[in-house]
């Protein structure tokens, strides 16, 4: 209509304001859902930049990737027992009565495109999930992350972490093969093992007797949607208090329990962690195209009467492995009734028990230190000896079991004899824990010790005098190294802020060298 | 970057264009630019690579190094590119107090005890009535939803296939005859009829061993159950019922190679070492006037591992 203002590229951007397509997009979707604040405040979010907060991002992305090559595989994997005669790409194999399940599994791998890169980096980026999880596990554990406000999600990731190894046991037993396949026997002969409901609840989850006919449709719907489904909300959760309750962060400059110091979500974090994905993802398919890994045509279809040499789970199975062989051969035998406590107590009472300690390890830390404030500054390992020490004997202990599945596989390369191996392993599990807690409590009160105890490295300037003497003097400090002392007991609370002036006074000192 | 730790944190909002905590913390963005971009470049490179390999059906290990390699390139430069040329900062943030007044927390409390509570204790018949009918339901619900699942273990664990009379066969259904074996030598046998079924292959699985060729006993009261022999011992290990798959000739033990129990085959397969706690249950044998062998009886107990009502 006004034929005096021609409309130009340049009109059309001035009339759409200052942020040009964006900022309308903005408009629009503010006036409907107000977004803007919120929005703001999230891309405005700070993390705290440490390299140990980064473990727990390999935990989301490989379950990320688990997701993804998990989706490519249910299309060609047919959870059915039926038995059918392979003549697919495997010669070997070719003629043999399987499983639909084993076939659909070796075709995926070797008949369809990308398959056998897929089902390995699903099976890679299960073990880098599960040990993820652990370390960032230890991570929490160790820095004292899991303290008043924190409890609920050391909770969650707690049952992330067995739902996580529960759905890889599943997952791993989905091909069918010899392996697997006696991996689901000895599953089921633990389950018969409970007192009293043993069979019945064995009989309920696998439809009967083993092997059964329902065991693999069951353990596909449980593994593809059912225990996805809740790793999912959990996962979600488990962002969304961290989000909530804000990062813990590590003691230095600036740093506070009421503030967080770091790059801000958009667009520094999310710049690193995006390319982070990428990189965990790359390494997965590096790993998938390099590393071979579960060779399911290798071991052949699972055949019930028959059983290959040097049978052992995937790793995270492996410490429960390790207490079934050490345990000794007690089975209680009374009044018409018998209790397989040579695998009850390994299988089911030592897990539950190393589960439940560290599901009520907030609550009893809070009770044995009477430290009931809310804490957002991490501790150094070194200034909580007791408690670093207590977790070191107890990964130690786990990673002795971890060892003990190898008992076979030591005693061939070592070339001893079984029994020794045995005797050897069990005498280290009851040993290495006690005498590991000693040792890293010793380690830890040490470095308390220590000046300057962790802290960067400063140069000395070394001069020489016109006497020919030589001197050396420690340069500055640096900055960030300046950190407040520990004082458990005074760590403010910040419901209740404590007076402005106990900061000044609450001893940030300078680590002179 | 001794630069950016010598830094104050500030908060982000409200920064002026030029703040130093905005500029990146490279030294040298120029170079860090391009050294980024060569990564960007072979990160591209390999993606299309993947494309292309995966159009040519090339080998599976090309396809993984050519995302991977892809993918990481591509990860590198990003992360690089937020570490070195985005705003450095460092900024800080101030945590907001999660909890409320204790106000706000009474009138919270206020409002499901007093509100809520009063209408639940004025009524107390239909607070009970509605509690013990969702209650029933939570209990009758579960009863149909289990014994769905499966049916009742009953005595299904406590007897096998293996009958008075019943001919040993090997996996491929043919009868054994007591010229088969050689001695030192073993078969996996199962009662005629079930080799090919899931429960004769999972259950009734027995191993066959030829350890001489005259009658053995391997305990008192098992004078006739090694005719020619032959000893049959269940094939489920006691401990957690893999197959007992391994048979050691010279020391005469089969060994479970799930968690190496291992038991004495002259002794009546007592468990030596290990966790297994029970012995392989023995098969009696004879041999039938053709010379096949065949089972006296069926095991004198269950066989496998253990469980609760196991007598």
């Amino acid at each position: 209509m006004s034929v005096d203002v021609p409309v130009t590229k340049r009109t059309k951007r001035q009339a759409q304001g200052p942020y040009g397509s964006i900022g309308k997009v903005i408009d629009e979707l503010d006036d409907r859902l107000g977004v803007a604040k919120g929005g703001r405040t999230f891309m405005d979010k700070i993390f705290p930049d440490h390299w140990s907060f980064m473990l727990g991002e390999i935990a989301l992305y490989s379950f990320i990737i688990l997701l993804v090559t998990g989706i490519f595989l249910t299309l060609y994997y047919i959870p059915s027992q039926a038995l059918v005669t392979y003549h697919g790409a495997y010669l070997p194999l070719d003629g043999q009565r399987v499983t639909e399940a084993y076939a659909s599994s070796v075709n995926l791998s070797f008949a369809v495109r990308g398959g056998l890169l897929m089902r390995q980096m699903h099976h890679w980026a299960c073990d880098i999930f599960v040990g993820a999880i652990v370390v960032h596990m230890a991570r929490v554990f160790f820095t004292g992350a899991f303290r008043k406000p924190r409890e609920l999600n050391w909770s969650i990731g707690l049952t992330l972490l067995i739902l996580a190894i529960l759905n890889g046991f599943l997952g791993y037993s989905l091909p069918d093969d010899l392996v697997s396949g006696t991996g689901i026997r000895i599953a089921f002969s633990i389950v018969l093992s409970i007192p009293i409901a043993g069979s019945y609840v064995a009989f309920w989850l696998f439809g009967g007797n083993f092997p059964g006919t329902a065991i693999l449709p069951r353990f596909f719907i449980l593994h593809v949607l059912i225990l996805p489904l809740i790793m999912i909300g959990l996962v979600g959760a488990h962002l969304f208090l961290l989000v909530r309750q804000k990062h813990t962060q590590f003691p230095g400059k600036g740093r506070t329990e009421n503030n967080v110091v770091g790059s801000p979500m958009f667009p520094v974090f999310m710049a690193k962690t995006t390319g982070f994905l990428f990189v965990v993802g790359g390494v997965t398919a590096l790993l998938g195209a390099f590393a071979q890994i579960n060779p399911i045509w290798q071991y052949g279809p699972y055949v019930a009467s028959r059983i290959s040499y040097a049978v052992q789970p995937d790793m995270y199975m492996a410490f429960l492995d390790g207490a079934l062989r050490v345990w000794p051969s007690w089975s209680f035998h009374s009044f018409g009734y018998t209790i397989p406590f040579e695998v009850f107590i390994p299988a089911i009472i030592l897990p539950g028990i190393i589960f439940n300690l560290a599901f009520l390890w907030p609550a009893l830390e809070r009770k044995f230190t009477k430290d009931n404030a809310l804490h957002n500054l991490l501790d150094r390992p070194s200034n909580r000896p007791k408690r670093t020490a207590a977790g070191v004997a107890i990964l130690a202990f786990i990673v002795m079991l971890f060892f003990a599945s190898s008992t076979d596989l030591l005693a061939n390369f070592f070339h001893v004899s079984l029994e020794e191996v045995l005797i050897a392993m069990r005498v280290m599990i009851l040993v290495v824990p006690l005498v590991t807690y000693p040792i890293t409590y010793k380690i830890c009160k040490e470095l308390q010790l220590t000046k300057g105890g962790g802290k960067r490295k400063t140069p000395g300037i070394v001069t020489r005098s016109e006497e020919g003497e030589y001197a050396s003097t420690p340069s500055p400090t640096y900055v960030d190294d300046v950190h407040s002392a520990p004082a458990p007991t005074e760590v403010p609370c910040y419901i209740y802020p404590a007076p402005e002036e106990t900061e000044e006074l609450g001893g940030t000192r300078v680590v002179d060298r | 970057m001794s630069d950016h730790e010598q830094r104050t944190p500030v908060v982000l909002q409200g920064l002026s264009e030029n703040d130093p905590h905005l500029q990146p913390a490279s030294r040298n963005p120029a170079q860090v630019e391009r050294v980024i971009a060569v990564c960007f470049v072979a990160g591209i490179l390999c993606v299309a690579g993947f494309g292309a390999c995966f159009w040519v059906n090339a080998k599976p290990w090309t396809l993984g190094a050519t995302l991977g390699g892809g993918l990481s390139f591509l990860g590198i430069g990003l992360v690089a590119w937020g570490k070195y040329l985005m705003p450095q900062g460092p900024f800080v943030e101030e945590r907001h107090v999660l909890a409320n007044s204790q106000d706000d927390r009474d009138a919270l409390a206020a409002s499901i005890v007093q509100r809520g509570g009063g209408v639940v204790k004025r009524r107390k018949l239909l607070g009970g009535l509605l509690g013990g009918g969702l209650g029933i339901f939570g209990v009758v619900a579960l009863f149909p939803l289990l014994r769905s699942l499966g049916p009742l273990p009953k005595q299904t664990l406590d007897h096998t296939d293996w009958r008075k009379g019943s001919y040993a066969v090997d996996i491929t259904g043919r009868r054994v005859h007591v010229g088969d074996l050689a001695v030192g030598s073993i078969v996996t046998v199962f009662p005629e009829g079930t080799q090919n079924t899931d429960r004769g292959q999972a259950v009734d699985q027995t191993v066959l061993i030829r350890i001489s060729n005259e009658n053995f006993t391997t305990q008192k009261g098992r004078e006739t159950w090694g005719p020619k022999g032959y000893l049959a011992y269940s094939k489920l290990c006691t401990h957690l019922g893999c197959p007992v798959g391994l048979y050691e000739q010279e020391l005469q033990v089969l060994v479970c190679p799930c968690h190496q129990s291992t038991f004495n085959v002259l002794n009546g397969a007592i468990p030596e070492f290990g966790p297994a706690p029970r012995p392989l249950p023995q098969l009696p044998l004879y041999v039938d006037a053709s010379g096949y062998l065949r089972a006296q009886d069926g095991y004198n107990q269950p066989v496998g591992p253990g469980f609760w009502e196991r007598s």
